[in-house]
C-alpha cells in the first residue's frame, strides 16, 4: 500500500445497476443502465474518521456496501486492512463492522440472544463476548431492554443494540452508512460520542451522511461524492479552504451537474 | 467436529421455531391431528358408502335350496342360484373374486327335517329327530359392499323362520372370504400416498418460505451475510433445520395416520376387526422404509422450497411461487390411486417425488422392494444437495438477496 496509514483504499470502483422497466419510467431514466459508482478513488487513513459525503442518490449507500462486501465492484479493486474485497471478502468482513439501517435484525430474538449469535458468526470465543457484551450494554444502557424482543422495542433503542451489534468482534474498520438517520437528537448524540470514542481507541470509520455540519464536527478527511464520482477529497481545510462546507458542495455540485448537461 | 458457524445457523433456527409456541402448534401438532380427523371421517364415510342401491339385485348361491326360503326370498324379489356340491368351490373363489356375493349352505332336505322335528309325534315317527339345531353356512365377502348387505338381507330371512332350532354359521368355518391382508393394503396403498405427500409439503411450506423468503424480505440475511459465516454453512444450516422441523410435521402426519388406521380399518371390517388388524398389517421394516423415505422426501421439498424462497422477493411471493408445484405433488400423489400397485422399473426411481409416491404404494400393498427405495433415498438425498449447492450460490448473488 502507498501509505503505512491508510487502511482502506479504493481505486477504480465501478458498480451500474440494471433499472426494471418501471423504475425507468419513474427515474426518467434515458436508458435500462444506471452508473451507480462511476471509477471511484478512495483511501482512508487509519485511527481517522472519513465521511462520504453527497446528496441522495449520489452513490454514497453503494460504495459502502461494496466496501462491506455485500454487494461486488463490475470494475475495480479495494483493500480494507491489506484484505481484497474481491479475493479475500471473508477476511473483509472479519475486519469490518457494518452498520446500515438496511441490516435488520430478526424481530423474534432478544438483543442478549443475537449478541452471543453474531458473537459465533464472527468467531469470538465466549469469555469474551461475554465480557464485550457486558461492556457494551452498560455503556448504550441496553441492558435495561436485554431481554425484550427486538419487534417489541423502539427504533432508538434498535439502533442502539444493530450499532453494539456490528461491533461484536471489535473491528478495526467501521463502516456506517448514515449513522444519525431516524435518530432524535439525544440518541444521535449517542452515537456521534461513540464514534469519536472509537476513533480516540484507534479504530478507523468510514461513515456516509448528507448532513455537512455533521461532516464539519465528525470527520478528519472527507470525500465528495456526486453522481458516482469522487469531485472532492481531504481534510476539512484542504476541501473547503476556510469557506462554508455547504457553499463549496454547492458549487462543486453545479459544476458536475453543468459538465452532465 | 461441526463448524461454528453452521452450529449457530442451526442452534438459531431451532430457538426461533421451538421458542415460538404458535408456531410449532401450527406445524407440529396441527398436521397429525388434522389427519387423525381427515382419515376417521374417511373411515366412517366408508362405512356409510356400504350401503347399497335398493335395486341391486345379489347373486346369491344356494346349495340344498329348500322350497321355502326359495318362497321367501321370491316374496322379496330375490332370485336365488342353486348350485350342487361340486359347484361349491367356484361359488366361494366367486365371492372372493367379488363377481358373486354370497354362498348360502342349507342341510339336506332342511324343510322336511324342520317339518319332522316341528311335528313329531310318537305316531308320526319311531325315532325322534336330534335336538341338534341345523346349522346354515353363509360366506361372504366383508370387503364388498353388496356382499355384506346380502349377508345382512339373508340373516333377516333366516330369522323368520323363527325357530331356535336353526343357527347360522355355528360350524367354525371361515365365512369371511376375502383375502383381508391384500383389501387393506390396497385400501392403503390408494389413499396413503397422496395424502401423505400433501401433508409433508405443507409441512415443508409451513416454515422454508419464511425462513428464507421472510428473512430476505425483512432484511435480516443481509445481516449475516456481513459476517464472515461462510455460504454454505447458511444455506446447509437453513435445510437441515429446517428439514428437521418439517420432518416433526411429517412425523406428525404420520402417528395421525397410524392412529387412526384402526379407524379407517373400522370402515371396511368392522371396528373390533379393524383394531385388533391395523398393527399387524405391517411389519417393523415396512414403517422403516416409509420412514426414510418420508425423511428424504421431506429434505428434497426443503431443498427445492428454499431455492424457490430464495428467489422469491416476499413470503407472500414464495407461496405463490410454490403453489403450483402443491399441485404437481397433488397430481403425482393421486396417481397411486389408480395404481394396481408399485412400478417395478428400477427407472421410475429416479423420477423425485413420484419415487416417493411408488415407494410408499410399494411398502403399502406389500409389492416394494428393498432396492427401489434404497434408490428412492438416494436421488432424493442427491437432489438436496444439489439444491443446497444452488443455494449456496445464490446466497452469495447480489441479484437475489437484493432484489426487491
Amino acid at each position: 500500500m502507498a501509505n503505512p496509514q491508510t487502511i482502506v483504499q479504493a481505486k477504480g470502483l465501478c458498480k451500474t445497476f440494471k433499472l426494471s422497466a418501471k423504475q425507468q419510467r419513474i427515474e426518467n431514466a434515458p436508458g435500462r443502465l444506471r452508473v451507480a459508482v462511476d471509477h471511484l478513488d478512495l483511501s482512508a487513513n487509519k485511527g481517522e474518521i472519513y465521511g462520504l459525503l453527497g446528496p441522495n442518490g449520489a452513490g454514497k449507500t453503494t460504495v459502502l456496501r461494496m466496501l462491506a462486501t455485500l454487494i461486488k465492484p463490475d470494475e475495480g479493486e479495494a483493500h480494507i486492512d491489506g484484505f481484497s474485497i474481491g479475493a479475500d471478502p471473508e477476511k473483509v468482513r472479519a475486519a469490518v463492522g457494518f452498520l446500515t439501517s438496511e441490516l435488520k435484525l430478526e424481530d423474534f430474538f432478544t438483543p442478549d440472544y443475537l449478541f452471543g449469535f453474531f458473537s459465533t458468526l464472527h468467531n469470538v470465543p465466549p469469555a469474551i463476548a461475554a465480557q464485550r457484551k457486558d461492556a457494551l450494554f452498560t455503556r448504550f444502557g441496553i441492558d435495561e431492554f436485554a431481554q425484550v424482543k427486538v419487534g417489541n422495542l423502539s427504533t432508538g433503542m434498535k439502533q442502539k443494540a444493530s450499532l453494539v451489534l456490528s461491533l461484536v468482534h471489535n473491528p478495526d474498520v467501521i463502516i456506517f452508512d448514515e449513522p444519525t438517520n431516524g435518530l432524535d437528537v439525544i440518541t444521535a448524540r449517542v452515537v456521534t460520542d461513540y464514534l469519536l470514542e472509537l476513533r480516540d481507541q484507534g479504530k478507523s470509520i468510514i461513515l456516509s451522511t448528507h448532513i455537512f455540519t455533521l461532516a464539519e464536527k465528525l470527520c478528519d478527511r472527507m470525500g465528495i461524492i456526486i453522481n458516482g464520482r469522487m469531485v472532492s477529497e481531504g481534510t476539512l481545510e484542504e476541501v473547503a479552504a476556510g469557506r462554508d462546507l455547504e457553499e463549496v458542495f454547492f458549487d462543486l455540485y453545479s459544476a458536475a451537474t453543468k459538465e452532465v448537461a | 467436529m461441526m463448524p461454528n458457524g453452521l452450529a449457530a445457523i442451526i442452534k438459531k433456527e431451532f430457538t426461533r421455531f421451538f421458542t415460538d409456541r404458535r408456531m410449532v402448534l401450527t406445524t407440529i401438532l396441527m398436521p397429525g391431528l388434522l389427519i387423525y380427523l381427515v382419515y376417521s371421517f374417511i373411515g366412517s364415510a366408508m362405512t356409510n358408502a356400504f350401503t347399497v342401491d335398493e335395486d341391486y339385485q345379489p347373486l346369491i348361491y344356494v346349495q340344498n335350496l329348500p322350497p321355502s326360503a326359495d318362497a321367501l326370498f321370491f316374496q322379496l324379489g330375490i332370485v336365488l342360484n342353486p348350485v350342487d356340491a361340486d359347484e361349491v368351490a367356484t361359488a366361494k373363489q366367486f365371492i372372493q373374486d367379488k363377481q358373486a356375493d354370497l354362498l348360502v349352505i342349507f342341510p339336506e332336505d332342511f324343510d322336511s327335517l324342520l317339518a319332522a322335528r316341528t311335528h313329531y309325534t310318537s305316531a308320526s315317527a319311531a325315532v325322534p329327530p336330534t335336538d341338534e339345531p341345523f346349522n346354515i353356512d353363509v360366506f361372504l365377502n366383508s370387503t364388498s359392499s353388496t356382499s355384506t348387505n346380502a349377508y345382512v338381507l339373508v340373516n333377516a330371512v333366516l330369522d323368520s323362520y323363527n325357530t331356535p332350532t336353526i343357527t347360522i354359521n355355528a360350524s367354525g368355518l371361515t365365512y369371511d372370504l376375502a383375502s383381508d391382508e391384500d383389501t387393506a393394503g390396497f385400501l392403503f396403498a390408494s389413499l396413503l400416498p397422496m395424502l401423505m405427500m400433501v401433508f409433508l409439503y405443507s409441512g415443508c411450506i409451513g416454515v422454508a418460505p419464511e425462513s428464507i423468503a421472510g428473512e430476505k424480505e425483512r432484511g435480516t440475511i443481509a445481516t449475516l451475510l456481513v459476517t464472515p459465516l461462510r455460504r454454505w454453512q447458511l444455506a446447509l444450516g437453513k435445510v437441515l433445520s429446517l428439514g428437521v422441523i418439517a420432518l416433526l410435521a411429517g412425523a406428525s402426519s404420520f402417528i395421525g395416520i397410524m392412529l387412526s388406521i384402526p379407524k379407517m380399518l373400522g370402515g371396511a371390517l368392522g371396528d373390533e376387526g379393524g383394531a385388533a388388524f391395523g398393527g399387524a398389517l405391517y411389519n417393523v421394516a415396512d414403517y422403516a422404509q416409509l420412514l426414510a423415505v418420508i425423511l428424504s422426501t421431506v429434505l428434497l421439498f426443503i431443498g427445492i422450497i428454499a431455492i424457490i424462497s430464495a428467489f422469491a422477493r416476499s413470503v407472500r411471493e414464495a407461496s405463490t411461487m410454490t403453489l403450483p408445484m402443491m399441485i404437481v405433488v397433488m397430481l403425482v400423489g393421486a396417481l397411486a390411486m389408480f395404481s394396481p400397485g408399485a412400478q417395478t422399473e428400477l427407472g421410475y426411481y429416479l423420477i423425485p417425488a413420484y419415487n416417493s409416491v411408488q415407494c410408499f404404494v410399494g411398502v403399502l400393498s406389500f409389492t416394494t422392494s428393498p432396492l427401489s427405495v434404497w434408490v428412492t433415498v438416494a436421488v432424493n438425498l442427491l437432489v438436496t444437495a444439489a439444491c443446497v449447492f444452488a443455494l449456496t450460490k445464490m446466497f452469495n448473488s447480489e441479484k437475489v438477496i437484493f432484489s426487491r
